[in-house]
């Protein structure tokens, strides 16, 4: 098999906030009855972590698991793993009606980090992200700019936003031009 | 600019956020049906200035269609409710019913 290569291979950018792609990064798309008692005891299976509250991200040892949509989850484990984590998924969700599929190639990761990222993100998306309104362990599907995107907080204050791979050079280069030296708005 | 609560994932979405997708609580008229009826399901559409009810998706977020009820003249949004439903919830009659007293849209009032 060919080796698997990231987006943009860790482009980074440093303005006022620093910009950075995150590489390779292990993603599933988990759909099903959020409710059900498979449904936790899946994702505790795969990733140590419990059920996330809406629009929330809930870190388990293995990995994290995003609430996306009332029907959907975001499974993020190591690159390495992913296909082991699947396949936990897979059999823990045997009996029940859900989807599992991997979807890490599919996508691109950015992490913006600095005091003023909020800043660059706000320039972007139709989002509060104040400080009472966003942080972290939560995550929010919106759109930057043109194109649909999500982002979530970490606990550090940095933030992560993840976009479909076709669109990676686009939303990359989007967050550079919001965070270069110059551009600071000083609001958040 | 439009503001309307997502009721899937309690975001409050601005309009680039949603997709209009059209009016709120047709009843679709399939094969077999008399033509006046399909007729009327295929293209026959309110578009009245005041209350409007109205079929929204939040596509660039949860992606779940919802229903929105508000006013086309004001922009005043009386509520948005699950698009599972089949008339519009009695809360947001009611809200309606201050502003608008006597307002009717189709068969509802």
């Amino acid at each position: 098999m060919s080796k698997a290569v990231s987006a943009l291979q860790g482009a980074s950018f440093e303005g006022f906030a620093k910009v950075e792609e995150t590489g390779l990064r292990g993603m599933i798309t988990l759909r099903g009855d959020l409710a059900s008692a498979e449904m936790a005891a899946a994702v505790k299976a795969a990733t140590g972590a419990d059920m996330p509250a809406l629009r929330k991200v809930v870190t388990g040892d293995k990995g994290a698991v995003a609430w996306m949509s009332p029907d959907e989850l975001l499974v993020v484990v190591d690159y390495a793993t992913v296909n082991n984590t699947v396949a936990v998924l897979t059999e823990a969700l045997s009996g029940v009606h859900a989807l599992v599929a991997n979807v890490s190639d599919a996508r691109a990761v950015y992490r913006v980090s600095g005091e003023h990222s909020p800043d660059v993100l706000a320039k972007l998306a139709p989002v509060d992200f104040g400080k009472d309104a966003f942080g972290a362990g939560d995550i929010r599907r919106s759109r930057f700019a043109q194109v649909p995107a999500a982002v979530w907080g970490n606990a550090d204050g940095s933030f992560e936003v993840i976009c479909f791979r076709s669109v990676a050079q686009y939303v990359f280069d989007l967050l550079k031009v919001s965070a270069e030296k110059g551009g600071e708005v000083g609001f958040h | 600019m439009l503001t309307l609560q997502c009721p899937y994932c309690g975001v409050h979405a601005e309009e680039t956020e949603l997709h209009a997708e059209g009016e709120a609580h047709l009843k679709r008229f399939g094969p077999g049906s008399a033509d006046e009826d399909f007729e009327g399901y295929l293209f026959m559409r309110e578009n009245p200035k005041g209350v409007h009810f109205e079929r929204w998706r939040h596509s660039n977020g949860c992606g779940k269609f919802f229903l929105a009820a508000r006013c086309t003249m004001t922009l005043q949004v009386f509520g948005t409710y699950s698009a599972q439903t089949l008339e519009p919830p009695q809360d947001i009659k009611d809200k309606i019913t201050a502003t608008y007293p006597g307002w009717s849209w189709r068969e509802f009032s």
